[in-house]
């Protein structure tokens, strides 16, 4: 399995195997770098591919985060796993971004050495520019229970108490930390393993993928002109 | 040698486009195919480009279009020797959807990646229809997003030298801001065309732009000519008169074809150039290749203007310069290639 990503200013590359029972990471190639996805995404992939001693024609199948992410370089992920899709005629699986940070979320709240006592309902909040965040919520077994949305921060902070999570993720909820007023824990980008474990279930299964389409949740910015001439209508 | 299949990869502004052609071991062209998908209509409303809906539509419309330019081709991916795409100039988030897809390609098939000057794909398009350019050569080209004078010398991969260029409005954007002035659809050309068929060229002495004699001799200005068809409509209206459509369509029109093949030739003239090729969205304006055919052939200067079709944003000229090069035997671009929404005309290949 081949794992991308470039929905936050990370360029997320890795190479996974995965096994009905097991899931395991052969190589991640991961540069923060918000300005050089098109630069360093089909790089990573080949570096990713010789570290683990594959080729392309041994991919089974393609996992694409597929945001919610700043427009330009997420698009370059779905552009990229497309492509790959079409010539190596595998299938593309599309995962929510923040799905997949949940699962790193929770992997970390699972691991003994952090002396956290397990799951808890979790919120993810990545940067949307512009004074805004990307985010969704989760429960304490990583499954989304609402978004995701695009929001100001002090809206989103308003709704915290009926969302019940404990914990924020991602770094919306490290910029904005004062106004959403949650201990951050420190996963702010997307990892393969995390992304090929989102899609799992549908890889297994062989399912159909559904459209390679990225949660852009804004509509472009763009006005209709205003004040035109009336010549014809003289 | 044998034959060389070339792909060419198009997403700078608003037309997605695939093309595929095969390079002959004696350098010879054959288009295979050529699949354009355009997301024009949905920039019509706001009268121009917009780049983040242009960003949407390629990313949707890449597969697509690859698609159907492989299955009307009867071309599999697997025997393509070579991908060419254009990495500039152009809107940055709509290069970088077709770059990305292209570098994806190559990785994955293993091939050569050539990323190219959308400019001289445009001049490259004519190769596909009238063969190879001469040694020396002048082309015009014009469109919605540019508006060049350009000197190619020894082919397509060796020299290109801009030698004049719009210092404002590129011509398609004058046409288009003088339809809104009319209240004619975007994208402008077209209706102007038609409209002007039914009017009097001469009618209004529109001023041609940087033709003094101080002036830049190959530049165009086409800002002054937009403003005063505006003063002209408002000065008509205020006198209570009916605005003579057609007559100022066609005078605009005139104003426009007069300033470009008069600096074209003149260029011809002063370097010693016995061919004009004209390409880009605006090449297709009946006045403008009417006139043009007229004053080259007084001129003893041979014309090439390709179909309206391959004068268009499209993939085909995109594998056109990519054969070129391969013929050339350029290097290929790395796969860290960067998009320059700004690269200049005389950088045929980002390497
Ligand atoms: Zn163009």
């Amino acid at each position: 399995m081949l794992a991308v990503d470039t929905a936050t200013p990370a360029v997320t590359a890795g190479v996974v195997e995965l096994l009905p029972d097991s899931l395991t990471l052969l190589a991640q190639r991961v540069t923060v770098n918000a300005k050089a996805h098109g630069e360093l995404l089909t790089p990573h992939i080949q570096a990713c591919l010789a570290e683990a001693g594959r080729t392309f024609a041994e991919l089974d199948a393609i996992v694409c985060g597929s945001g919610p992410g700043p427009f330009t370089g997420l698009r370059v992920g779905l552009a990229t796993a497309g492509a790959l899709g079409q010539a190596l005629n595998r299938p593309v699986y599309p995962v929510p971004t923040p799905d997949a940070l949940a699962l790193d979320a929770l992997a970390l709240m699972l691991d003994p050495a952090s002396g956290s006592s397990g799951g808890h309902p979790l919120l993810v909040a990545t940067d949307a520019r512009r004074r805004e965040v990307y985010w969704a919520a989760y429960d304490a077994l990583g499954r989304r229970v609402d978004g995701p949305h695009v929001e100001r921060p002090a809206d989103l902070a308003a709704k915290l108490p009926s969302l019940g999570v404990h914990q924020a993720v991602g770094e919306g909820a490290q910029l904005y930390a004062d106004v959403l007023g949650l201990p951050v824990l420190d996963v702010k980008h997307p990892s393969p393993v995390s992304l090929v474990t989102a899609a799992s279930a549908e890889v297994l299964a062989q399912a159909r993928p559904a459209p390679l389409t990225p949660l852009y949740l804004r509509r472009p910015d763009a006005v209709e002109p205003v004040g035109r001439k009336r010549v014809t209508r003289a | 040698m044998t034959d060389r299949l070339i792909l060419g990869i198009e997403s700078s502004c608003d037309e997605t486009g695939v093309g595929i052609v095969r390079l002959g071991p004696d350098g010879s062209l054959e288009l295979l195919a050529d699949e354009v998908a355009s997301s024009v209509e949905e920039h019509a409303r706001f009268g121009g480009v917009v780049p983040e809906v242009a960003s949407r539509a390629h990313l949707e419309a890449m597969a697509p279009t690859m698609r159907r330019a492989l299955d009307k081709s009867g071309v599999e991916l697997s025997d393509v020797h070579s991908i060419a795409v254009t990495a500039g100039p152009g809107l940055a988030g709509a290069l970088l959807v077709g770059v990305s897809a292209a570098k994806a390609f190559a990785a994955a098939l293993g091939k050569p990646l050539y990323g190219v000057n959308h400019l001289a794909g445009h001049v490259a398009a004519d190769t596909l229809q009238h063969g190879p350019l001469p040694s020396r050569c002048l082309a015009l080209l014009v469109s919605g997003g540019h508006s060049q004078l350009l000197l190619i010398e020894n082919g397509l991969a060796s020299s290109i030298t801009e030698i004049g260029s719009t210092v404002d409005d590129a011509a398609g954007e004058a046409y288009d801001k003088v339809a809104r002035l009319l209240d004619l659809p975007y994208p402008g050309g077209p209706p102007i065309d038609k409209l002007a068929r039914t009017g009097n060229g001469c009618a209004i002495a529109f001023p041609r732009g940087l033709t003094g004699p101080r002036d830049s001799k190959y530049d165009f200005s086409f800002s002054g000519l937009k403003t005063s068809v505006a003063r002209w409509v408002e000065r008509c209206e205020a006198a209570g008169e009916e605005v003579p459509l057609a007559d100022v369509a066609a005078s605009f029109q005139e104003a426009v074809a007069d300033v470009l093949t008069s600096k074209a030739l003149r260029a011809c003239r002063d370097l010693r150039v016995d061919t004009l090729v004209i390409s880009g969205g605006v090449a297709a304006n009946s006045r403008l290749s009417g006139l043009a055919a007229e004053r080259c052939a007084s001129a003893g200067v041979e014309l090439r203007v390709p179909s309206p079709r391959l004068c268009t944003d499209n993939g085909a000229m995109i594998a056109a310069l990519g054969a070129h090069l391969v013929a050339a035997g350029a290097k290929p671009s790395p796969l860290d290639l960067s998009t320059t929404p700004g690269l200049p005309v005389n950088v045929v290949q980002i390497l």
